[in-house]
Order: C-alpha cells, then sequence, then structure tokens
C-alpha cells in the first residue's frame, strides 16, 4: 500500500518497537478510512502538498496533528509553540504525582518525528509571527492555544499577598516559566481553595502529600523545598454550590481520600436526603456522590492505618474538607493590612457571613482562554473561539480545537475527540476544494524569514530532545524522572541558541 | 438515556461485580493474562470483530493473551491508549458485545472510576487495555463509539466555507 512519492503509509504503528508505517494485511485501514463515503482518495502526483499549521503543542494541537497526518497522506503540519519545550499542559498543568496520564507524551513524540511533521518552539504568534502571515504561508491554520488566563474572583482582598490563582500555583510547582518565581507563602496551617474541580483537589493533595511521595516526582526542586518548609496541615476546598454540583471526579476524590497520612472532614449535614436524590442521576454523578456520602458518614474509629498511627506518635494528621454554598465575600488583610489571612464567605440562602481563618488562598475557579490576534474573532464572553466543528466564524481556512475552542474544561479524552472533530473539518474541506490547494504555499519556508528578520530563533524538536534529555539526566541522580529546566534562557543556551 | 442508564447500572453493575467475583474464586479472571489463559495453549486463536468508527467490521485474528487495546492497534484500528494501559485515561473505550461482555471479569473499582470519564458510556462500556482474549471471547465483537460532531439542532447543516 505505497503512499504518495513512494513514502510509507501511515499506519496505526505507534506502539513501541514497531516499524513505521504499514501493518500487516489483515484488516489495515486505508488512510481515509475515517472519511464519509464518496469521498475520493487525494492523490499527490498532481497537486501541491497542503500545509497545515497548527498553533499549540498541548494535547489538542498534537492530536489534530496526529489526525491530519494520519488520514491525508500528503498534508505537510507545521507546530507552533510559544515555549522552547512542546506539550502544553500535559507538561504544565499534569500534577507530578500522575506521572501515568504523561504517558501521552510518548504519542506525541512519534506525531512529531514523523517526516510530514515540524515542531517550531519559541514562537509567539501573534507577536513574532501574525496569524495573517500564517495564513499566507498556509492552507489552513488550527488554532490550538488553550487558556493560559484565569477567572478572577472579582472580590476586594483578591491582590493582597497570600491570594494566588490556582493555574499559577500549578504552574509554579511544575515549572512553567512565568510562574517560577511566585515564591507562595507556605507559612500557615491552614489554605483555603476557592473552587470543587480537579484543579483544587490535586493543588489540595500537593499541599499535604507525604513529602517521601512528592520527592519522586518531577516536581521542581525549587517547589519540593518549598512544601518541606511548609507548615500548611489543613486545606478547605470552598464553593458556591452544593455536593451535588461538584466539578472534581471521582478517580481524584478517591485519591484525596486515601491520601496518606490525610484525614477526609466532610460535614454529614451537607450530605442528608441525597441519597434519594441521586437514585436516578447518570453514573458519574451517583457513584461520586455515593463515595462523599460514605465518607462524611465514617466513623472517627474508621480512621486509616497511617492517620492512626500519625496519631499514637502525637503528630496530629493533615486534614482536609469540603464547604458548600458558600461564596468568598472579601479577603481580608491581616492587621499590618499586607497579607491576606481571612476569607469571609457568604452562605447561600442563609445570607449568613462566616469567616474563615487561613493564611492562604488559592482561587481555583476555572481558566479562561485569551484573544490572540486582532484578526481571529473572539468570544469574551465565553472566552472561546466562535466556530462550528472547529471551522472558526467567517474565516476561511483557520480553525481551532481545545480549550479555546470548547472551553477550558475536559479530560484528555475530551480534548482528543475534540481534535479529532477539528482535523476532520480540514480534512473535509481539503477533499472537496473548499480549501484552495492548487497554488502551493510556503509553510515555514515563508515564516522562517519573516522570524530572522525579527531576530527570532525556533527552537526544533531535536533542541527539544537535547533539553529532554538534560532534564532527565540531572534528575536522575535525585531520582526523579526529570529535573525540569524552569528558565528559558538556559533552555536557549543548553541547545546553543 | 440517562434515565435509562441509572436504572439499568444499578442493578446490572451489581450483577456484574458478583459474576466477577465468583470467577475471581475460581482462578479465572485475564486481568494480568494469566487465569483463564493457563488453561489453554499459549498462543491459540481467538477470532474476534473490530467495529470502527464509521461502523466498519474488521474482522482480527488475535492470540489468547493479547490485550485488545494494543491488538486493535496493530490491526490499524483507531484506538487511542494515551495513558499506554495504566488505567489513567479512557481514551481506549470499546463497547462490548453480549454474551462475550458477562465472560469478562469485573472490572476494577479503578476502571470503573474511569469509565464514567467516558464520553457515551453504555451498560457494555469497558477499557480495552483491560480486556485480555481468552476462549471465551471468542466471536466476540469490540465497538469503538462514534465521536459525535456538532450538528446544528435544528438540522441546519452548515455550509462550508
Amino acid at each position: 500500500m505505497a503512499g504518495a512519492g513512494g513514502r510509507a503509509p501511515l499506519g496505526r504503528c505507534w506502539g513501541r518497537g514497531k516499524g513505521r508505517g504499514g501493518g500487516d494485511s489483515r484488516g489495515i485501514t486505508s488512510p481515509l478510512s475515517f472519511t464519509p463515503p464518496g469521498f475520493k482518495r487525494w492523490l499527490s502526483s498532481s497537486a501541491p502538498a497542503p500545509r497545515v499549521c497548527v498553533v499549540g503543542s498541548g494535547p489538542a494541537g498534537f492530536y489534530t496533528a496526529q489526525h491530519i497526518l494520519k488520514h491525508h497522506n500528503g498534508a505537510q503540519v507545521d507546530i507552533y509553540e510559544k515555549l522552547p519545550v512542546p506539550f502544553g499542559l500535559v507538561r504544565f498543568g499534569v500534577a507530578p504525582d500522575h506521572p501515568e496520564v504523561k504517558n501521552v507524551i510518548n504519542a506525541f513524540t512519534q506525531t512529531a518525528r514523523l517526516e510530514r511533521c515540524a515542531y517550531y518552539g519559541n514562537i509567539t504568534v501573534g507577536r513574532d509571527v501574525t496569524v495573517a502571515e500564517l495564513r499566507q504561508a498556509y492552507h489552513a491554520v488550527v488554532l490550538s492555544y488553550g487558556a493560559e488566563d484565569n477567572r478572577v474572583l472579582g472580590i476586594p482582598g483578591e491582590n493582597l499577598s497570600g491570594v494566588y490563582s490556582a493555574r499559577a500555583f500549578v504552574g509554579w510547582y511544575n515549572g512553567l516559566p512565568e510562574n517560577r518565581d511566585l515564591k507562595p507563602d507556605l507559612s500557615c496551617e491552614t489554605a483555603l481553595i476557592v473552587g470543587h474541580g480537579n484543579v483544587a483537589l490535586d493543588i489540595a493533595r500537593i499541599l499535604l502529600s507525604p513529602l517521601s511521595l512528592l520527592r519522586k516526582t518531577d516536581i521542581t526542586d525549587c517547589s519540593l523545598a518549598a512544601l518541606a518548609c511548609s507548615k500548611v496541615k489543613r486545606v478547605w476546598l470552598v464553593g458556591r454550590r452544593g455536593p451535588l454540583q461538584v466539578a472534581f471526579t471521582i478517580k481524584e476524590l478517591r485519591e484525596m481520600i486515601n491520601l496518606p497520612g490525610a484525614r477526609p472532614v466532610l460535614n454529614p449535614a451537607d450530605f442528608t436526603g441525597l441519597e434519594n436524590a441521586i437514585k436516578d442521576a447518570p453514573r458519574p454523578r451517583k457513584r461520586l456522590t455515593e463515595l462523599m456520602i460514605k465518607t462524611a458518614l465514617e466513623k472517627p474509629g474508621e480512621k486509616t492505618v497511617e492517620v492512626q498511627a500519625a496519631a499514637t506518635q502525637a503528630v496530629a494528621p493533615r486534614e482536609w474538607g469540603l464547604k458548600f454554598q458558600r461564596s468568598p465575600q472579601e479577603v481580608l488583610p491581616t492587621a499590618d493590612g499586607r497579607r491576606g489571612s481571612g476569607d469571609s464567605a457568604k452562605a447561600v440562602p442563609t445570607g449568613d457571613v462566616e469567616e474563615l481563618e487561613c493564611g492562604l488562598v488559592l482561587s481555583s475557579i476555572g481558566y479562561r482562554s485569551l484573544p490572540l490576534d486582532p484578526s481571529v474573532p473572539f468570544n469574551t464572553q465565553r472566552g472561546i473561539i466562535p466556530n462550528s466543528s472547529g471551522r472558526v466564524e467567517g474565516v476561511p481556512g483557520l480553525y481551532c480545537s481545545g480549550w479555546v475552542k470548547r472551553g477550558p474544561t475536559g479530560v484528555i479524552i475530551t480534548t482528543m475527540n475534540d481534535s479529532f472533530d477539528t482535523a476532520q473539518s480540514v480534512l473535509e474541506d481539503l477533499q472537496v476544494g473548499v480549501l484552495d490547494v492548487s497554488a502551493s504555499r510556503e509553510g515555514f519556508g515563508a515564516v522562517g524569514s519573516i522570524l530572522r528578520s525579527r531576530g527570532v530563533h525556533p527552537v526544533s524538536f531535536s533542541d527539544w530532545e537535547k533539553i529532554d534529555a538534560a532534564e532527565v539526566a540531572r534528575g536522575k541522580a535525585a531520582g526523579k524522572p526529570r529535573e525540569k529546566i524552569v528558565d528559558p534562557q538556559e533552555m536557549l543556551q543548553l541547545i546553543g541558541h | 438515556m440517562a434515565a435509562s442508564m441509572a436504572a439499568a447500572s444499578g442493578g446490572s453493575v451489581t450483577r456484574r461485580l458478583l459474576r466477577g467475583a465468583a470467577r475471581g474464586l475460581s482462578g479465572g479472571g485475564g486481568g494480568g493474562g494469566g487465569g483463564a489463559a493457563a488453561e489453554e495453549p499459549e498462543g491459540a486463536v481467538v477470532n474476534v470483530v473490530f467495529v470502527d468508527r464509521t461502523g466498519r467490521h474488521v474482522p482480527v485474528r488475535g492470540r489468547v493473551g493479547d490485550n485488545v487495546l494494543h491488538l486493535a492497534q496493530r490491526h490499524g484500528l483507531e484506538l487511542e491508549g494515551a495513558c499506554e494501559a495504566s488505567l489513567a485515561c479512557s481514551t481506549c473505550h470499546v463497547y462490548v458485545s453480549t454474551p462475550h461482555l458477562d465472560r469478562l471479569p469485573a472490572p476494577d473499582e479503578r476502571e470503573e472510576d474511569l469509565l464514567d470519564q467516558a464520553p457515551q458510556l453504555q451498560e457494555n462500556s469497558r477499557l480495552g487495555c483491560q480486556i485480555v482474549l481468552g476462549p471465551e471471547l471468542e466471536g466476540a465483537h469490540f465497538t469503538l463509539p462514534r465521536v459525535t460532531r456538532n450538528f446544528y439542532v435544528d438540522g441546519h447543516v452548515p455550509k462550508p466555507h
């Protein structure tokens, strides 16, 4: 099954140890088997190769690229990334103690190494090169740049020191360059996280995890040192709605409940009557709520072995709990007026105001996308690029995938399906001629000279592999999978830029 | 659909758990490729069918001990395994035909938790990476969930621009 120009077809052979292309003769899918019946197979000999640009190298960018490359045997896909290093939230968002989730990097690496795929890091689209310039250089441009900002509480005291966005805190412990100087103050006993999603649980877990567990992860050395000195032993997760509206998922909740050395503090009163309410709920909601109810009703005598051991050693176990139907009204400063120290909250609907003593406040109420470029329509209210099936409204040849298309929620499978959906739109448009590929485009050939004239040096995938190798080597001595380099200048120096 | 899903889930999940427990006691269970496979010669053929996302049936000659996710991938099916079979995602979600579904060892709690995150969850949903072929799966159909597109509510199909 020869592909265009004698290149190997893109068989489904992502497994390690398998060669590229081919597969066996039983049941191999043809490159366009996924397209609806009636569409012609693309022929390479007569038309120039379609050139596609993907902006963003996180899961959305890579899954979109992967799907296009698999189903079109001539397309060339270039993936652009703002940072020198790729992989977006897989590298900077997934918690350090969830290494299996990061295995997807292997699939993305295989895609990046394909002949028809190229990675260009250290390029900020919208500043170093405009979307208009990309649209001239490529037949299609896909925006997959995610959500780099966060929603704000909009309450007095939000800007006091001691108050951080969850996004910045996660970026800090995951080595995101822009958050490396966060220096969160962990000298208080009680931390308050506003939000009931998986990010809130991740942060609670990192704050309360035994150091022995964190030490072997790819958490940055700097964060590890700060956590080693942390006095935080109690974390409240406060949300404005009730138990039936929590956004976190059961796997993460169970992990928190089973965290060694920490005990859950759930108020049974918050869960009265819920057994009945969830009788007909969809399975995920039902199982999640049942777990919360069970945990809330557990008697003190049923503590885990570790917690009992901690108790006998007169070390107070760490604790965490959920508070419902409270909206933060204000972060109150300490006596010297500088640091956040309390967080008055309003319980709905009684109108009661309660003060929660804490020294650290983290707002975890959602990420948010930002507009990239004036030429790209953006719905500020929803924080997404207006689109249908990934086709940007009113801008032919422009597409979007991932959080900037759908909003900043979901797990890897959500983004994967969404990216395949956008890729399908691109493939359809190539097939039916909506994207005019009769004239060739220069792709990176054109962009490269623009970047040179602006003094921008892109980082290649093999450059990234040097950085990767250095990180892994540095981590080895400490028994960590890697020691992340957090300074972009250091990354660039390492590769000789 | 949610109501029927919910109505079915309570009872049938319990049923599946009981069946799984029975299999466990008799030494069965193919989670690690041991169990049932030990009674059959390693490498005996198991014929299965994958149904891809367009509905196309792809017959595959598997072998006892084959992992369904890897088998699918070797045969060009578009089944992703983002976490590489480490029970940390739900991208290898498949539907299993009856009666083969009930011959599988019950999913453990970790798989059930991940299935909760799979779009279009059904009674016969399983993670492909947790299914190991044994002779009891002869003739099984593994269907990949259709990826739904965004259609306009009123049936309007947007003209490509």
